[in-house]
């Protein structure tokens, strides 16, 4: 019984929650994903969830208390952002390390320095690392969607990870768009119950987060990047079940136009609504200009990467935050790992197409279709075996 | 679920890092930290329990209200047992290891 609304982002990662009623939301509101935790207070305050909510005194407070109630038993979420994230980034490490399945939405803005509360990558990019999955939203439907799903992914027995669902702050938070909403039975018979493992209420002792030095904290490591192994294949299949079930499937990754594209574009997040319009554009002046959208950042899909760019002759990255004194940036720097050197044995026997990487879009500056445009242009040029610079930016003065 | 050996690979160990039982810290032997050993003179103990109150780590062995000795094993070395034993019994002294 899908409905189509009228709804902000902010609003529907809410709805998503309430539709979800988690057993406990632990959160502090942030621009730009305030709205989140303000919207759903209401809920509670209205009835219309059982769930505990807890208003925090600080992000690291907020995750701590879901770090908590997860491992009491609870089906637990959260949302937040830019500085709030970076304030959670010890107990980030923690949540993914002793296995908490805890959802959490986060708008993501540009972090400080200066202060700016508009939209990049930066935030969730320095989370990279701590163990969580990262699933990138394009709009507000698949903000809506992703919530949901990621609650059977993060709960799965194979997997049982903290999900992170990405999208970006004000151009997906506060933009209204029209949504297909689902019922709460709909939404409820799809999570289905929430089975907690290892939970301090079981009756069982255990001891959590104990003392693990040099005789078993690598163990545990190793350990724990055997859990992501299983994560594509459940993404994969979960996407596929929230298709059979509501008619909108998903899968780690998004080929647009790719059938015998001559370039490709790879980008996170929002802006790949705008370059497909871009790409339908040059497809019909006769460009062979393909996209390849990352939704799942974490894990990253290297092997579907390379299956889909090896198709094409130079490939342009978009990344919207950045990595200073890196060689590159984070999503350039993943894909052109995923690319190159495949075989192991540490000679470049991958498809050794030209990659470039652009820096856009920082602290919420507006990336144009023009500029989109100009840049495939390049990538097409590259193709023909124009020389230009590798790493780049657009946008900046 | 069996023990956790001590050479047990990544593959054998519960999920989290979490221990699937209670009280291990008890399994986990902490008395090589010590660089100060407290010894402890059975006769002039008055038995006022005062060090088993303040000791951290519950290395003050006590049987039916009396004190026995110290918990080698567990004992840090820390030193509050000498310090609170009152001035006049000064039943525990601290000896370099």
């Amino acid at each position: 019984m899908s409905e189509r609304i009228l709804i902000e982002g902010n609003e529907a990662v809410a709805l998503a929650l309430k539709l979800i009623d988690p057993d406990v939301v632990a959160a502090y509101p942030i621009t730009p994903a305030t709205e989140v935790v303000q919207k759903f207070a209401e809920y509670v305050a209205d009835g219309e969830v059982v769930t505990e909510f807890v208003a925090v005194e600080s992000e690291h407070s907020a995750m701590s208390a879901c770090i908590g109630a997860s491992t009491a038993g609870g089906r637990v979420m959260t949302a937040t952002s830019s500085q709030g994230l970076g304030l959670m980034w010890e107990m980030l490490y923690i949540a993914a390390s002793l296995r908490r399945p805890i959802t959490m939405a986060v708008a993501n803005r540009a972090l400080s320095g200066n202060i700016n509360i508009h939209c990049d990558h930066s935030d969730t990019m320095g989370a990279r690392d701590a163990g969580w999955i990262h699933l990138f939203s394009e709009n507000t439907q698949e903000i809506f969607d992703n919530m949901i799903q990621a609650v059977r992914i993060a709960e799965h027995p194979d997997v049982r990870l903290p999900v992170m669902v990405c999208y970006d702050g004000f151009v997906i938070s506060h933009a209204r768009e029209v949504i297909e909403s689902l019922s709460k039975e709909e939404v409820q018979s799809f999570v289905g119950k929430h089975k907690a493992s290892l939970s301090l209420l079981d009756l069982e002792p255990k001891t959590v987060g104990p003392l693990d030095l040099q005789d078993y904290y690598f163990e545990h490591k190793r350990s724990q990047a055997e859990a992501y192994k299983a994560v594509p294949g459940v993404i994969e299949a979960v996407g596929q079940e929230f298709g059979k079930a509501f008619g909108r499937s998903y899968a780690q990754v998004e080929e647009y136009n790719m059938d015998g594209a001559e370039v490709a574009l790879v980008a996170l997040g929002s802006t790949n609504g705008t370059i497909k319009d871009v790409v339908d554009g040059m497809n019909e002046s006769g460009k062979k200009v393909g996209l390849l959208k990352i939704r799942a950042f974490r894990p990253f899909p290297a092997e579907l990467v390379r299956a889909s760019l090896s198709k094409v002759k130079a490939v342009g990255v978009f990344d919207r935050s950045m990595t200073f004194g890196g060689w590159g940036n984070p999503l350039f720097t993943e894909i052109r790992s995923a690319m190159y050197g495949t075989s192991g044995n540490g000679c470049c026997c991958g498809p050794c197409i030209p990659i470039l990487d652009r820096v856009y879009g920082l602290g919420g500056r507006e990336i144009s279709m023009a500029e989109i445009e100009q840049y495939a242009d390049e990538v097409l040029a590259v193709a023909k075996g124009e020389q230009v610079e590798l790493i780049d930016y657009i946008g900046v003065r | 679920m069996s023990k956790i050996r001590p050479d047990a690979s990544w593959k054998e160990l519960p999920e989290g890092g979490i221990i699937p039982e209670g009280g291990t810290s008890a399994t986990f032997k902490t008395g090589d930290w010590r660089s100060e050993r407290p010894v402890w003179n059975g006769e002039s103990c008055i038995h006022c329990l005062t060090c088993w109150i303040n000791c951290p780590d519950s290395s003050i062995l006590v049987v039916d209200q009396k004190m026995t000795g110290i918990d080698y094993d567990h004992c840090k070395g820390c030193g509050i047992c000498a310090s609170v034993c009152p001035p006049k019994v000064n039943a525990i002294t601290m000896v370099t290891e």
